[in-house]
C-alpha cells in the first residue's frame, strides 16, 4: 500500500458480477475516497459496470449504506444490482 | 431466539422440519408461505432458475426482517426464513417463511410483509434460464 492510499476488497454478484467476469477485486483508492468515488474509478476501469451503475446499491462490511460513506482500508464493499429473492 | 431461524442453503427445503424450529407450547397458530419455482414466466417456457446470494450479508438482512416483524407485530413470537441458493429446478422450493403467534390475528399480514421485504432488500438474485436465452431478474423488471 502506497502512502495516502488505501485498499478495499470489492464484491460483485449477479448480472455485473458476470459482466466484468469477476466477483472480487482488490482495489488501491486515495485516502478519504467516498462509495461514490470508487464507483466513478471502477466504471472507468471496467465499462461493461455502466449499464449497472446507475441501479447498484453498496453494501460496506454487509450493511448498505450511501455513496457518500468514506471507504476506510481493509473495507469489503459490495456492488448489489436490484435484488430479486423470494 | 429459534436456532438457525435464518439461513441460505444449497440443500432442498422442507416446510415441516422449518416449522418445527417454531416449536413452543405457548404457540397457537403458525402460518407459513412457500415460494416455488414457477415453470412459465410472460409465456416462455423456464428450464431453471439460478439463485445467487451475498454469503454473511444475506442472513443478517433475513435476522433483520424478523426483527423487524416482530417489532412491528408484538404477537407474533418467533420467525424462520430460509432461503435457497444454487440451481433450482421448476416446482421446487426457493423459500420458506414461518411465523408463529399465540393466536391466528395478524399473522396474515406479518407473512405478507415478510415475502415483500425480502424482495424489497435481501441480497438475492435470481436468474430465469429459458430454452434460448437467460436473464437477471429484479422485482424492478
Amino acid at each position: 500500500m502506497t502512502n495516502g492510499q488505501i485498499a478495499v476488497k470489492v464484491r460483485f454478484f449477479a448480472a455485473p458480477r458476470e459482466a466484468i467476469g469477476t466477483g472480487e477485486i482488490e482495489v488501491e483508492i486515495p485516502t478519504g475516497s467516498t462509495v461514490g468515488d470508487l464507483i466513478d474509478l471502477l466504471t472507468e476501469e471496467y465499462p461493461a459496470l455502466r449499464t449497472y451503475t446507475r441501479f447498484i446499491s453498496v453494501a460496506v462490511n454487509r450493511g448498505y449504506v450511501g455513496m457518500q460513506n468514506v471507504l476506510h482500508d481493509g473495507d469489503e464493499v459490495a456492488c448489489l444490482p436490484p435484488v430479486g429473492g423470494g | 431466539m429459534v436456532e438457525r431461524a435464518f439461513q441460505i442453503t444449497e440443500e432442498d427445503i422442507f416446510v415441516d422440519a422449518v416449522v418445527a424450529r417454531l416449536a413452543d407450547p405457548a404457540i397457537g397458530a403458525v402460518i407459513t408461505f412457500v415460494g416455488v419455482v414457477r415453470g412459465v414466466t410472460e409465456g416462455r417456457q423456464v428450464h431453471y432458475l439460478e439463485y445467487e446470494a451475498y454469503p454473511g450479508m444475506a442472513e443478517s438482512v433475513l435476522r433483520q426482517i424478523g426483527d423487524e416483524i416482530r417489532a412491528r407485530w408484538e404477537t407474533i413470537r418467533e420467525v424462520a426464513i430460509v432461503h435457497r441458493v444454487g440451481r433450482l429446478q421448476v416446482g421446487e422450493t426457493a423459500v420458506v417463511i414461518a411465523l408463529s403467534a399465540a393466536h391466528r390475528h395478524e399473522v396474515f399480514d406479518a407473512v405478507h410483509y415478510a415475502i415483500d421485504r425480502i424482495k424489497e432488500i435481501g441480497p438475492i438474485w435470481k436468474k430465469e434460464v429459458w430454452a434460448d436465452g437467460a436473464e437477471w431478474r429484479s422485482e424492478g423488471g
